[in-house]
């Protein structure tokens, strides 16, 4: 228990020495939150004028598949913003950072996660929650208890899911030496196309996104119960099975810390 | 003229040595073609009427948009060139008894088109052998297909003449990441980027399509399937030539302006 609590003590000095550093470079930091504004409000025109168009996709409305697009944007950006340290690990494995990591006496993980705070992302979030408000506002969800603990879920388990995601581009890089630029299908490409529920891609991509990487449970089932086209309630519980991909992805990471060898510099 | 097409053969044949880049690029461009293609295909599902144009059209313009990124992608720009602006590595540069504009016109062509020539060809490769309506159908007509050719390599140097507007502004600002940024997301959205052209509601259409940025992608991915008629067509092109001719002489302008007055930051 005690050092449970000393590591979230140095989590919280580790972020805290992120912002500050990053305050020192204001315009920088502000031009970035802009660009990642402005790269989903791309996807959201996209969205927009489509929508112009047609009426509705799958027999999602305009409104739903904002409020789809918005949750998954939260759950991205979080996990970017948490575990970006991951996602930029392949220069701490060419540098020999890594190394430096390894020879101190504290847990590999907290310090990698430490090593990055990207609170750049806010810019995107700040998006995604004007979407979601509209989207809540117009899709006539009718909001209950378990729907509200719904979307908390959904934000918990797709948080895990992208975080599980960066793990492994990370735990790849032991064997690579470098961030593999396919990888980005599964975060960037998550991020992109899951604008629109998952069901719109047909059934083989939603068995896919059920049980081999679960986009669906964080994003398609739970989004049905809040619509209100599902009602069993096991619905709701969806979004925290998706944890369980956290546990391949941090065993492939093990594994890989086994493997490591430094790359020398 | 001989000195700028040597340096446009170095930097091209350098740009193929990537070639590991490459594949993990068809990869993704893959992957990201068949999304797209799905999910317009959802739309179509939902209501064919609204479709502006075939599926099996829609289909080639998303599979040549995905083989010929590399041309047209406005955030793949060259770094080197920003740092040599930021580190002062520019005064080398300068010291060449070439113009700088024409040299960095080069040089960006030359890394685009490696990068295309190693992607493109599996990418079409597979799209053609995919079923139809998913997958590249063959052009309208033979001559669609040599207009395609035309227009393709007008839209590509109206991109990178584009391309050159933004690195001769990081004279004047030093730090490009704004600009970069602004100018990047515009340009993928009004180009067609994000959803082709046709998509647009007609009035919004009408008026991006009088813009440089329809005159990249947009003009030759739809000359391929037909899906212009011939005063169209000769519009479109027509725009290209004045947008390539103006753009090209604004930055060799803007150029002029910034060497006389650069600042060498250091280095």
């Amino acid at each position: 228990m005690r050092s449970l609590s000393s590591a979230i003590r140095l989590y919280k000095h580790y972020i805290s020495i992120n912002i500050r550093s990053m305050m020192q470079y204001r315009t920088s930091f502000f031009l970035s939150a802009m660009g990642q504004f402005l790269v989903s409000f791309n996807v959201f025109l996209g969205i927009f004028f489509m929508f112009k168009r047609f009426s509705a996709v799958d027999g999602f409305s305009y409104s739903e598949v904002l409020l789809c697009y918005s949750i998954v944007l939260l759950e991205f950006s979080l996990a970017e913003m948490f575990v970006r340290g991951f996602d930029t690990f392949s220069g701490m494995v060419r540098t020999g950072e890594f190394d430096r990591v390894l020879v101190r006496p504290r847990n590999e993980i907290l310090q990698v996660l430490g090593s990055k705070f990207e609170l750049t992302r806010i810019g995107r979030m700040l998006q995604a929650v004007v979407m979601f408000i509209y989207g809540v506002a117009r899709s006539g969800v009718a909001w209950t208890f378990p729907k509200i603990l719904t979307v908390i879920f959904m934000l918990a388990g797709g948080t895990a899911v992208f975080s599980g995601l960066f793990i492994i581009y990370a735990a790849l890089c032991f064997f690579t030496l470098d961030g593999l630029e396919f990888m980005n299908i599964f975060t960037d490409g998550a991020r992109e196309f899951g604008k629109y529920p998952v069901g719109v891609y047909g059934e083989k991509m939603l068995l896919f996104a059920t049980f081999f990487v679960p986009y669906a449970l964080i994003q398609y089932y739970p989004l049905l119960f809040i619509l209100g086209r599902r009602t069993a309630p096991f619905y709701i519980l969806l979004p925290l099975a998706a944890f369980w991909f956290l546990i391949p992805a941090l065993a492939l990471w093990k594994l890989g810390v086994r493997h490591y060898t430094s790359s020398g510099s | 003229m001989k000195k700028y097409f040597s340096f446009f053969r170095l930097r091209f044949l350098l740009g193929l040595q990537y070639r590991v880049a490459a594949l993990a690029g068809i990869a993704t461009q893959f992957a990201w073609g068949f999304m797209e293609i799905m999910i317009f295909a959802a739309f179509y599902r939902a209501d064919a009427d609204a479709f502006p144009m075939s599926f099996s059209a829609t289909s080639s313009y998303l599979w040549l948009q995905q083989a010929f990124l590399a041309l047209f992608a406005a955030w793949m720009m060259d770094n080197e060139i920003f740092d040599s602006i930021i580190n002062g590595g520019i005064a080398y540069e300068l010291c060449r008894p070439v113009d700088i504009y024409n040299m960095w016109f080069c040089r960006n062509a030359a890394n685009r088109l490696a990068r295309a020539v190693l992607r493109c060809l599996p990418i079409l490769l597979v799209a053609v052998f995919l079923p139809k309506p998913y997958g590249l159908a063959a052009p309208a007509s033979a001559g669609h297909f040599l207009l395609f050719l035309v227009t393709l390599a007008l839209g590509f140097v109206v991109t990178v003449s584009f391309c050159m507007l933004i690195y001769v502004m990081t004279f004047f600002t030093i730090s490009p990441q704004g600009l970069r940024i602004l100018f990047t997301s515009a340009l993928e959205f009004l180009a067609g980027g994000v959803i082709p052209l046709p998509f647009f509601p007609d009035n919004v259409r009408r008026f991006l399509e009088l813009l440089p940025f329809a005159a990249m992608q947009n003009v030759a991915l739809r000359i391929y399937s037909g899906s212009m008629n011939r005063p169209e067509m000769l519009k479109a092109v027509t725009l290209q030539l004045f947008w390539l001719a103006a753009v090209t002489a604004a930055g060799k302008m803007l150029c002029r302006m910034a060497v006389r007055r650069v600042v060498v930051q250091g280095g």
